[in-house]
């Protein structure tokens, strides 16, 4: 079981360090993408199966999506140009704070008890969490209809050319 | 380590790699995919605690999740629609280029 866990962390976390690392923009992308399908794998692994399904349909299908078309509208060059100083010094800084954080984390990980109950993976049916979801937790899902939709209207007005029309902005 | 100290530590290397990403680039949108990168670290920590922490009841975790799920959709659209619109009056996205805040 811990070869199946070990095998998907070193998928996700390979390919998310070469997203970050790599300096073609649209090659990062695509290795998000198999970052975020490591992560649907741990899902299904965990027998969270709604929930790997749902990360494949928004990370995969739409956040990937949005990102790419967000590379293509803004293109100007292939790859980004090679690393100033500043960048570079500003790189290492970068990764000695996430080492810092990531090793702050481990620390605590490994210290804290945290006991392990072997029961069988909990059945979740999609008819439960759908009762739960417009029961217990349906105002919290109002919520969240309201905020997507007030952010994706926002992210219409924001990206749309009619906000830079004012005479006095023209540069 | 057990099973659950082994999630939690894929999941902290996971942000780990996400924090370095999004404070090393200058590019905006590897930064926002930096954040998002954070994002489901914390996912898989929803998911790692729902299914082997002693009594959970049946669907928190997952419920959790879908929701934080949304809330990162909502964020990268808001956010790369941000990116666009630098781009509109800058004609770049790398941050250090986007500089009208700062005093």
């Amino acid at each position: 079981m811990n070869a199946a866990l070990a095998i998907i962390a070193l998928v996700t976390v390979g390919s998310a360090a070469a997203a970050m690392l790599g300096r073609n923009l649209l090659r990062s992308i695509l290795m998000l993408a198999v970052s975020w399908a490591g992560a649907a794998a741990f899902y299904l692994w965990a027998g969270a199966q709604f929930v790997a399904f749902a990360q494949v349909l928004v990370y995969l299908g739409a956040i990937s999506m949005v990102a790419l078309f967000a590379v293509l509208l803004t293109r100007q060059s292939r790859d980004e140009p090679a690393a100033a100083p500043a960048a570079r010094r500003r790189g290492v800084l970068a990764v000695a704070a996430a080492a810092a954080v990531a090793a702050v984390l481990l620390w605590a990980v490994k210290k804290t008890p945290l006991p392990v109950a072997w029961r069988p993976v909990p059945s979740t049916t999609v008819r439960e969490l759908g009762a739960q979801l417009m029961g217990r937790h349906g105002a919290a899902l109002l919520v969240v209809g309201v905020l997507l939709t007030i952010a994706l209207i926002g992210g219409v007005v924001l990206a749309s050319d009619r906000a830079y029309e004012k005479p006095e902005d023209k540069p | 380590m057990n099973t659950l100290q082994l999630c939690l530590a894929f999941s902290s290397v996971l942000f780990a790699v996400g924090l370095a990403g999004a404070l090393a680039r200058s590019n905006a949108i590897l930064v926002l995919l930096g954040l998002e990168l954070m994002l489901n670290a914390a996912n898989l920590n929803f998911i790692a605690f729902w299914r082997f922490s002693p009594a959970p009841s049946a669907a928190t975790g997952v419920i959790f999740v879908l929701f934080s799920i949304s809330i990162a959709a909502a964020e990268a659209a808001v956010g790369l629609a941000l990116v666009i619109a630098i781009y509109r009056r800058k004609r770049s996205i790398r941050l250090p280029d986007a500089t009208h805040l700062k005093g």
